[in-house]
């Protein structure tokens, strides 16, 4: 300490110990930024892809990875969400619940160039992070990679409907809501064990042979297996866009009309409101069963799609939709009813008579403007 | 050249003989495909079509064959010719055969527009005309840049402006890419970008061949005049032509061309850059004998990679990965089997 700056020792000697004091605290808060689960590290939970995390005992904010893994959280604890991968849109804001509305954007941790969001993810905060849909090398080494770089425990959740309950009970014991995740879960469960015990009576030539349209001109398909088209074969339908072979890719593919009139299908199901409405004029697809027999569905997309987009637990309310439009004898659903106690239970949202009619309007092929 | 001479008797053979081919082709392309028609069903359905009397047991077959297999054969045809004499003209235009019909940015361009209507969500014919316009602009705004650039070679300053503007839209086609919804319009700009006729119908050829037509007018009339702009402009206004005014006309023709076809098809890369080479080992660089031949080789090519491009598999194949499979290992050829001037 420099006495000649007219200091006395005591009061030099009080300053310094305060500074150090604060330098100690400034540490220890470093500290505990670092290493969240550093004194409560008091779980390890394995994940879907068998990697085992350690978490902290009371998780407040979760980080969600994509869409898919953002609705999860978002049933069962939407107050831990930190943001949305995409900010919620105008239409789509009455159909969520009122404090999640206005969450921040947070973009997609999952592909490439995660570093640019790796940032943002970091001013949230979070807890944990949770990743929702396909497990495989590519995500579990993205995963291992973040969780080293920030520190933030990182959990990947199979997302195929069959681990839906799984999941569901997994991340509600995580988040510290195990009663509502075994409720959402035993619902799935019952829709899922119905479903079964329907189909297991419908021998398979006698199930509807169904196209997914997507794109513009409704000439993208998802082939037989791919996530994106899952809920076909789980509702009970045949998917006609099969290849037939077990070991070629399974995604988004393009098709031309031909193949279309080849295949013939007797249902088409299709969330995009362009191709909806002009596929009812169009002489290239008025031959085809499904549009001579008025069977196009247009799935509605609010706050998520109900068929696929993403592929996660907005599906089942679109999963209960399409069984009762495949199997109307032996899956009845009363879409109103059903329709507001899905998104009360799961959307944490009570819709009036107007915004309900929206959506009831829609499946009957009349989207909002 | 008199119309006597043995060159000439061996072009007419040449042009014959591809005529022939590319008809084999077309009959076979509407032959082929997942739903069956025989040959005796296509005399069948166009008997019926010339005599007014459809019989309904045939109604389907006539649906897939005038409505779906017929335009996209024609879109092919017209796809590959516009591409191949585009690129015909660009490389006697730049004195350079590495140049592609996309050189000034027209498929950037176009790639921007079209992007940007999926991106918006806006039905079919407005993504067409997006892209139309946009290849358009682009080529417009880079030769009026480029035009206010004096003191350099003019060509030169063209073709690095269309590369500056071509990165330009390649970067704000990413942008668009990072902010497009992952589970709709992903896919869908992608397919795009890969080129592709699975969705081309009558109405697409019928709009598109006109424009194709007319950009083809000014390269007929003045095919000599693209040999002359290929020795330089310093040679060329020695004998007696504006280059300036020249080039401009034909890299408007050019990209008109180009343009119509990527609004309807995508971008299909490799055709504009191959085929004029590989018409040029058979009649050699002089662009009379180059036009007809490279059309002719581009119809004939597309036709038979849209028909792998559709048989291959159960599903389409992208145009844009065959015709580069296709291409990369003729150009490597060519390459190597020596440069034979333009």
């Amino acid at each position: 300490m420099d006495q000649g700056r007219g200091c006395n020792r005591h009061a030099c000697h009080r300053r310094g110990a305060a500074a150090r004091h604060r330098r100690l605290r400034c540490w220890l808060l470093a500290l505990c930024c670092w290493l969240p689960f550093g004194a409560e590290a008091a779980r390890l939970i394995e994940d879907s892809a068998g990697r085992k995390v350690a978490i902290p005992e009371r998780i407040e904010r979760v980080y969600a990875a994509g869409p898919p893994a953002s609705i999860l959280v978002y049933v069962l604890a939407p107050d831990k969400l930190t943001g949305w991968p995409r900010a919620p849109r105008k239409d789509e804001r009455p159909y969520l619940a009122p404090a999640t509305r206005d969450l921040p954007e947070t973009g997609r941790l999952t592909g490439r160039g995660n570093t640019t969001n790796l940032e943002v993810m970091l001013r949230t905060r979070p807890d944990l992070i949770i990743d929702f849909g396909a497990v495989n090398a590519t995500y579990v080494s993205l995963a291992d990679q973040v969780q080293a770089q920030t520190g933030i425990p990182y959990l990947l959740i199979d997302g195929r409907f069959e681990q839906t309950p799984a999941a569901l009970r997994l991340v509600g014991d995580i988040l510290g809501v195990g009663d509502r995740g075994e409720a959402r879960a035993s619902e799935v469960e019952a829709l899922l064990t119905t479903l079964d015990d329907v189909l297991a009576t419908i021998p398979e030539r006698e199930r509807p042979r169904v196209y997914m349209a997507r794109g513009p001109n409704g000439l993208e398909t998802g082939l037989k297996g791919s996530i994106n088209t899952e809920i076909i074969e789980r509702a009970g339908g045949r998917n006609v866009a099969d290849p037939g072979d077990a070991s070629l890719r399974r995604g988004i593919v393009q098709v031309s009309v031909e193949q279309v009139i080849v295949a013939n299908p007797d249902t088409i199901i299709t969330w995009d409101p362009n191709f909806y409405r002009g596929v009812w004029r169009d002489p290239l697809w008025a031959g085809i069963e499904a549009v001579q027999r008025q069977r196009v569905f247009l799935s509605p997309l609010v706050p998520f799609g109900w068929i696929d987009r993403p592929p996660s637990l907005n599906r089942i309310i679109g999963l209960k939709w399409l069984a009762s439009l495949f199997y109307p004898d032996q899956m009845p659903m009363d879409l109103r009813a059903e329709t507001r106690a899905f998104y009360r239970r799961f959307y944490h949202v009570d819709l009036d008579d107007n915004t309900l009619e929206q959506l009831l309007q829609w499946t009957q092929g009349h989207p909002p403007n | 050249m008199d119309p006597g001479s043995p060159a000439e008797l061996s072009l007419q053979r040449t042009l014959v003989l591809l005529v022939m081919l590319v008809s084999l082709l077309a009959i076979a392309a509407a032959l082929i495909g997942p739903y069956s028609i025989s040959p005796t069903q296509l005399i069948q359905a166009f008997a019926q079509r010339l005599t007014g009397r459809i019989d309904p047991a045939l109604a389907a077959t006539d649906t897939v064959l005038f409505s779906v297999r017929l335009p996209r054969v024609a879109a092919a045809l017209l796809a590959g010719a516009a591409l191949a004499a585009a690129g015909a003209v660009y490389q006697g235009l730049f004195r350079n055969p590495l140049v592609s019909p996309d050189m000034l940015g027209v498929s950037s361009g176009a790639g921007l527009g079209a992007v940007l209507g999926i991106f918006l969500s806006l039905p079919v014919p407005a993504i067409q005309g997006l892209s139309f316009v946009g290849g358009l602009a682009t080529v417009a705004i880079v030769y009026l840049l480029a035009s206010a650039v004096r003191g350099h070679e003019p060509t030169l300053v063209l073709v690095l402006t269309g590369i500056v503007l071509g990165a330009l839209a390649g970067a704000c086609l990413s942008l668009l890419k990072i902010l497009a919804d992952p589970y709709d319009q992903l896919p869908a700009i992608t397919f795009w970008l890969l080129g592709s006729l699975a969705s081309v119908r009558a109405a697409d050829v019928l709009a598109t061949a006109p424009l194709v037509l007319v950009a083809l007018v000014p390269l007929v009339l003045l095919r000599w005049r693209v040999n002359l702009m290929s020795l330089g402009d310093e040679e060329a206004a020695a004998l007696g032509v504006d280059p300036r005014r020249l080039r401009l006309l034909f890299i408007a023709a050019a990209t008109l061309m180009t343009a119509s076809i990527v609004a309807i098809a995508g971008v299909i890369g490799w055709v504009g850059l191959v085929i004029p080479h590989i018409a040029r080992l058979l009649v050699g660089p002089n662009f009379n004998r180059l036009l007809p031949t490279a059309m002719l080789i581009g119809a004939g090519f597309m036709l038979a990679v849209d028909t792998l491009a559709r048989t291959l598999a159960e599903t389409e194949t992208p145009l844009g990965v065959l015709t580069a499979c296709l291409g990369a290992p003729v150009f490597v050829w060519l390459l190597a089997s020596g440069r034979r001037g333009w």
